[in-house]
């Protein structure tokens, strides 16, 4: 017994002298570092990086870059690992957030991030960003993340072969100027025996339920929503009729969508032909439109088309992604030069072509673009800006959980009357517990 | 208590060059500032050198030959790692429960069972209260049924049992989490043209009737669907417990039932099924504190559907996606509390039954 237990000791020693060998030899000195926080891994994004990391590298060869990226779709468990590390006070160097509230309601509220207006100012994206876009990212008028890439939201795609086989004659592109006369052609396409509307895992019915207020109550309206305090009513006549619109929309939606695994196959059934319409953000357009395995490799407008989503002509429903500058940074020359790169053209031009994304500067050379993201470029200049509640733009992320919350059990309700009015109230009683609203 | 202390020259060198070492070894990681990925290992390695420092101690302490006295400071750390892991944690999520914590800065304003109110009074906590009992009653019972009934059936001493035992307990050497995505497959409900995994079987043999929505019945049935994927897997498990138990009846008690003229259901009704109580209890109390936890299986067929929903997921999103920590913390104890009434009484019963020997 006691030779067992002295063996076991001599182990532990031999163990314990090579770890005191080897730990004076872990380096000391501390290079030059920024260790950067996302949750792009996937194809396109993480491709997207590298090469904004290639720029950054020729840019500043004296820094290293240290990816600590977290897998897993729209950053859920990238959001839970860095929030255990911001409390930890193990913050990284700078972080990917999305731009607007869910930066603005998390990391500033909780003074964990630093505003940008000299980094706005010495990069020029003050001049270089659309105008509508810039309240959207600041509190009390200061900057607090810089945006490298712009979604739109408001997509409307489609199957050109399956509205002509059903005689839909509108256009999409140009005709549906109400959710009326969408729903004109949903007739026309149930009447055919398909699928109207495609819809996918339950995040995507938030995705369509901004599209239709938007939609159906306009951006001035959908921004009154979201200020504070709101001047669009929440239990007013605007939101009760975007709600019976959107329930509508509903009823022409594909039964099996909550068990669908996410967006893809909602957008499949649009160029499978099983469905005319799906309304998914532009990420939807290198899903289509990409070479296999990460593609269906579909040809624009002949298998696929799109449009922006009805009601919606002239209005750019955006999110993006953001890199922020941490209050309390380690390497403050680290995390300047990686927001450098982050806000600069080559830095955007670089990620975006890869990511499927356009730049969020108004003056990236569109030559390396998709077709689409040249389309929608011209709109991110021109168009009304508003953002989307769905992808953290808009509103905090404890009131988007309420909104889920209620649009949960709406979609587990009839969707009848009595069920529009609970989820109105549902939404007014979450605007409130956010402290928005008065009580 | 004696306590005879015996000087071991050995022991006591080796003792100092341990805690010298292992103290060292703790200074020296500590001083290092190692980037993320290598700061795993720097507490690896920190809570190693304590391991060692505290191995010289035991040397010392095994000096004064008291048997209590070892055991005591060999169980130490341990005692101390679970209070503070363990019981330390459940302390601080109460503690969370009953602040008004919101946000990513810690508010820590005492507002009473307020969180619990205002869960009870949640429309979605309500549906996962009555999808966690029909989920959990359903499968428990369909365990037991099919594992019992597997388990009587191998009990017959067939041929090849050992292949069928084993094919039975496959399934549960698969994660929740994958079984829930090939169930989601499988139990796919789209219908026209794209009918897919059984119902496309169905579909194919004529047996129209049979198809199903599957898991995305109106509510509240469709819950039930979600526990086949579960009794597939855990029902094989079940059957071990059963036939573990049976075999555990010795030979004679049945032999005597059938010089007495038991038929074999008699014997089943009179002899088996009485000695498998114990067995049964067991199995309703695995089986039970892990349909209570349920989480990787339902967000794997559910995608977090509300009509799907159960307290994990509930948990997950408010306080991960909706960075609510004191209502999340709520749910957590509460979770806690539903599985302690399960667990309790028979830990209770246990260290009752055990002190009677």
């Amino acid at each position: 017994m006691q030779k067992r237990f002295l063996c076991l000791v001599s182990v532990i020693l031999i163990l314990a002298f090579s770890l005191s060998a080897f730990a004076p030899a872990a380096p000391a000195v501390q290079k030059k570092q920024v260790e950067v926080f996302s949750w792009w891994v996937g194809p396109g994004e993480a491709d997207g990086l590298a090469a904004m990391v290639k720029v950054f590298n020729a840019k500043y060869p004296d820094i290293t870059f240290v990816n600590a990226a977290v897998a897993g779709g729209a950053g859920t468990n990238a959001k839970a690992v860095l929030q255990t590390r911001l409390a930890a006070n193990d913050a990284p160097d700078s972080w990917q957030a999305h731009a607007g509230q869910e930066t603005i309601a998390n990391y500033v509220a909780a003074n964990q991030v630093a505003p940008l207006d000299d980094l706005f100012k010495t990069t020029g994206l003050n001049d270089v960003l659309p105008k509508t876009l810039l309240p959207l990212i600041s509190k009390d008028g200061h900057p607090y993340s810089v945006p490298v890439n712009i979604h739109r939201s408001n997509v409307l795609w489609f199957n050109p072969k399956v509205l002509k086989d059903a005689g839909v004659t509108a256009n999409p592109k140009t005709d549906f100027k109400t959710w009326d006369d969408f729903f004109a052609a949903c007739d026309k396409i149930k009447a055919a025996g398909k699928t109207c509307l495609s819809m996918g895992a339950p995040w995507t019915a938030i995705h369509l339920f901004e599209n239709v207020m938007i939609g159906t109550i306009g951006p001035d309206k959908w921004n009154g929503l979201w200020s504070n305090p709101p001047t669009t009513d929440w239990a007013g006549a605007d939101v009760k009729k975007g709600i019976a619109n959107f329930a509508k929309a509903l009823s022409y939606t594909n039964p099996d969508a909550s068990t669908l695994s996410d967006w893809q196959p909602a957008s499949k059934m649009v160029s499978d032909g099983d469905a005319a319409f799906n309304i998914m953000g532009d990420w939807a357009y290198g899903y289509y439109a990409n070479p296999a395995p990460n593609g269906l490799a579909l040809k624009p407008h002949e298998q696929f088309d799109w449009a922006v989503s009805p009601g919606t002509y002239g209005v750019f429903n955006f999110l993006a992604d953001s890199f922020v500058l941490p209050a309390k940074a380690k390497n403050a020359e680290g995390t300047n030069a990686w927001l450098t790169v982050a806000a600069s053209k080559e830095g955007q031009e670089a990620f975006n072509p890869l990511k499927g994304s356009i730049c969020a500067r108004t003056d990236c050379d569109m030559s390396k673009f998709s077709e689409y993201s040249k389309d929608t470029a011209k709109d991110w200049s021109s168009n009304t800006v508003v953002g989307s509640l769905q992808h953290g733009v808009v509103a905090a992320p404890a009131w988007a959980t309420k909104i889920g919350t209620a649009m949960g059990l709406f979609q587990a309700s009839k969707l009848d009357d009595a069920a529009q009015a609970d989820f109105q109230k549902a939404l007014a009683d979450a605007c409130k517990s956010d402290g928005t609203c008065k009580k | 208590m004696s306590l005879k202390f015996k000087l071991n020259i050995p022991h006591l060198i080796l003792s100092v060059i341990l805690m010298a070492v292992g103290i060292s070894a703790i200074f020296a990681l500590s001083k290092i500032d190692l980037i993320l990925f290598e700061k795993n290992f720097t507490s690896i390695g920190i809570l190693l050198a304590a391991l060692i420092f505290y191995s010289g101690i035991i040397l010392i302490v095994m000096m004064f030959e008291n048997e209590t006295l070892l055991s005591i400071s060999l169980l130490f750390p341990s005692v101390v790692a679970v209070a503070i892991f363990v019981y330390g944690f459940i302390g601080w999520s109460i503690r969370v429960s009953l602040s008004k914590w919101k946000g990513l800065t810690p508010d820590f304003t005492w507002v009473g069972l307020a969180q619990y109110q205002e869960l009870f009074k949640d429309p979605r906590f309500l549906i996962d209260v009555r999808n966690t009992v029909m989920f959990t009653v359903l499968f428990i019972a369909g365990c037991l049924i099919i594992g019992l009934t597997l388990a009587i059936l191998l009990d017959q001493k067939l041929k090849g049992e050992s292949i069928f035992r084993s094919i039975f307990l496959f399934p549960m050497s698969i994660s929740f989490i994958a079984s829930g995505v090939v169930w989601g497959w499988l139990m796919n409900p789209a219908t026209g043209s794209r009918t897919a995994g059984i119902n496309l079987i169905f579909k194919s043999l004529g047996l129209n009737s049979l198809i199903s929505l599957w898991h995305s019945t109106p509510q509240p049935w469709g819950m039930a669907f979600t526990v086949i994927p579960a009794v597939w897997m855990l029902s094989g498990y079940t059957m071990a417990l059963y036939l573990g138990g049976m075999r555990a009846i010795s030979d004679d008690l049945r032999e005597a039932a059938r010089v007495d003229g038991a038929s074999e259901f008699e014997i089943y009704r009179y002899i088996v099924f009485p000695m498998l109580q114990p067995v049964t209890l067991s199995a309703v109390i695995i089986l039970g504190h892990m349909s209570l936890k349920i989480f990787d299986l339902i967000v794997a067929l559910g995608n977090k559907d509300i009509r799907l929903d159960v307290p994990g997921i509930y948990m997950w999103v408010t306080t991960f996606d909706g960075t609510n920590y004191a209502q999340g913390a709520a749910i957590g104890v509460l979770m806690l509390i539903s599985v302690a009434i399960l667990v309790i009484p028979y830990l209770v019963q246990n260290i009752r039954t055990e002190t009677e020997l």
